[in-house]
């Protein structure tokens, strides 16, 4: 119960980043920037073990995981293939490999910066 | 209050994953991580079928609940860490399924519902 209630804590601190942020950019960009940097910031806590066991599901799980989003993504991309195909196709790719560099990079300098 | 409507949405659909994933995970041994494939999936469809409501309700629905659901981060780091231990059909399955089967289903969701 103590679990879930860290999750739902974190969880509701990543969405109102998200909200604030998509509040400011359009849609598009916004949800590409956010998805880009929860996905470094992943790879960054992710790098190494943990030493507090609530620190991942708080950090990871809850205020990274609410504050990226697939559905928001997936959605954008179908507005813009329903415009252009081009521009649907550029956005999801674009982020997919955006968002997984920036994991890896994460992960790198995690794994050299956290050691 | 919009700001409320999404910490509502994003407090429920957050530890929903989290249960949803383990479920899912329970139910197989393969290194696919379908737990977070089957969040998003199902969070996808809900986004694309909430096209068309506007207001608090797609704040709290939209942003917060479906928002919160899915992820892209641990998406982003399943992904890479399948390729780092050389599972690398895996995760190129897991990331191109993923994207592709969430924009069918918002799709889907959007003509079916929206």
């Amino acid at each position: 119960m103590r679990l879930l209630g860290v999750i739902a804590l974190g969880g509701a601190l990543g969405a109102l980043a998200r909200w604030g942020l998509v509040l400011l950019w359009p849609a598009p960009w916004a949800v590409l920037l956010i998805n880009t940097l929860g996905c470094g910031l992943i790879g960054v806590l992710l790098a190494r073990p943990l030493s507090r066991p609530l620190t991942r599901p708080f950090l990871g799980t809850g205020v990274l995981g609410g504050f990226t989003t697939f559905s928001a993504y997936a959605v954008e991309g179908v507005g813009l293939l329903s415009g252009s195909l081009l521009n649907g196709f550029l956005y999801l790719g674009g982020t997919l490999v955006a968002a997984l560099a920036a994991t890896w990079l994460g992960l790198r300098l995690g794994r050299v910066v956290r050691r | 209050m919009s700001a409320l409507l999404v910490i509502l949405g994003a407090a429920v659909g957050a530890p929903l994953r989290y249960l949803l994933d383990r479920a899912v995970q329970s139910w197989h041994s393969t290194r696919f991580p379908l737990g977070t494939f089957v969040v998003n999936v199902v969070g996808c469809f809900l986004l694309g079928a909430l096209t068309g409501v506007s207001g608090g309700l797609s704040t709290l629905l939209g942003t917060g609940f479906c928002g919160a659901l899915t992820t892209y981060s641990t998406f982003g780091y399943e992904t890479v860490r399948l390729v780092e231990t050389g599972a690398r059909g895996v995760a190129v399955a897991y990331a191109g399924g993923s994207v592709v089967a969430g924009v069918g289903v918002a799709f889907l969701g959007a003509v079916l519902v929206g």
